[in-house]
């Protein structure tokens, strides 16, 4: 099984703004951060240049991350172990701080590629129910259920 | 066996100059190059290594040391390195570290890091006000970092808030480079770079040695 995560963040200023402008600019060595990342298998795209943010219903406030990744070790290391720290931690310049939970993991079969509607379904299921073995978080972990 | 048991046997002066010299490399070791490195024997440093991966203080893999490979290279030679086990001795009995957990998620829930991050410095500035003497990287090596050097950046091999940085990673790390800027003054620049496996913090700019 690899490991689905979806994350979204609530921007403080439109993305074309001077506020976000080192957000932006540290899209694209992020990305490529992370598509080189060991362990990584799929991230949903906004468009072919890199700095494409993805483009959903959501509100234009919105951002969105999602990605596959082999194991919960690899996405960790992507998130908390490289450059990609780094970016995290200035979250407060561009976004909002919300008090539900902003992250939502999930187990899929190799190979199938999850849908955005299907994770912000499970991010709300995380937010309403708690976390669960369908809709779960790094600190409250869930393996996958053996077939 | 238990931490104390664990600890005691780093009593033995060769056996900790074994462990010493093994936790310092950040590498496998093989057991000729440790027993040079404590002046010892190899018969008796490969002893004493078993020793102390028996009591989880090392552990051992097998490896090809040499730099030739394929046929004529020789069998893989025991190689040992430090144990991620944490032994914590505390007499009488003292747990710091569950309280540090429960506050660590406190300051999550109230979203009090940006506090937390300025108590961080303050209390690097603090440590180095008592500290003054020797190099910057002597002073993060009394803090429990184990600085080396690589590509002229000095790099921390061991995070001293590991449990903690795994609980609460972006909380942690954020605090830990605080610290390290209090700590540093204008002495030295850190930011983060994590690795795994290592603390996040870098070290560069370092004004004075």
């Amino acid at each position: 099984m690899h490991l689905a995560q979806l994350n979204v963040a609530h921007l403080l200023a439109p993305l074309d703004s001077p506020q976000l402008a080192d957000f932006v600019a540290l899209l694209e060595p992020t990305n490529v951060l992370s598509d080189a990342a060991p362990g990584f298998v799929w991230r949903l795209k906004g468009g072919e240049d890199p700095t494409d943010t993805v483009q959903h219903d959501y509100g234009d406030d919105l951002v969105i991350n999602f990605s596959v990744w082999e194991s919960r070790e690899a996405l960790w290391n992507f998130v908390y172990r490289s450059r990609h720290l780094a970016v995290l931690q200035r979250r407060r310049e561009w976004f909002q701080r919300i008090a539900v939970p902003y992250s939502v993991m999930w187990w899929v079969p190799e190979g199938e590629l999850p849908d955005l509607a299907e994770g912000m379904a499970r991010l709300e299921r995380l937010r309403t129910g708690g976390p669960g073995p369908e809709a779960f978080t790094f600190k409250e972990f869930y393996d996958p259920v053996s077939a | 066996m238990d931490s104390d048991e664990a600890v005691a046997l780093l009593g033995d002066p060769v056996r900790r100059e074994l462990y010493r010299f093994v936790a310092a490399q950040g590498r496998p070791v093989g057991r000729a190059e440790a027993a040079e490195a404590a002046g010892v024997a190899r018969g008796l440093a490969a002893f004493h290594l078993d020793k102390l991966v028996d009591a989880g203080l090392l552990t051992a893999e097998f490896k090809r040391l040499g730099e030739r490979t394929g046929p004529g290279s020789g069998r893989p030679a025991k190689a040992y390195r430090r144990s991620g086990t944490e032994h914590l001795v505390s007499l009488p009995p003292r747990d710091y570290r569950t309280l540090a957990l429960i506050l660590a998620e406190v300051v999550d829930l109230l979203g009090g890091d940006e506090l937390a991050e300025e108590a961080a410095r303050r209390a690097g500035r603090k440590l180095a006000a008592g500290d003054q003497s020797g190099s910057v990287r002597e002073l993060l090596a009394r803090q429990g970092y184990e600085p080396y050097e690589e590509d002229g950046v000095l790099r921390l091999r061991n995070c001293p808030f590991h449990v903690l940085a795994g609980e609460h990673p972006l909380l942690v790390c954020s605090m830990n480079l605080s610290l390290c800027q209090g700590l540093l003054g204008d002495g030295a620049t850190a930011g983060l770079d994590p690795r795994p496996g290592e603390c996040c913090v870098v070290v560069s700019k370092i004004n004075k040695n």
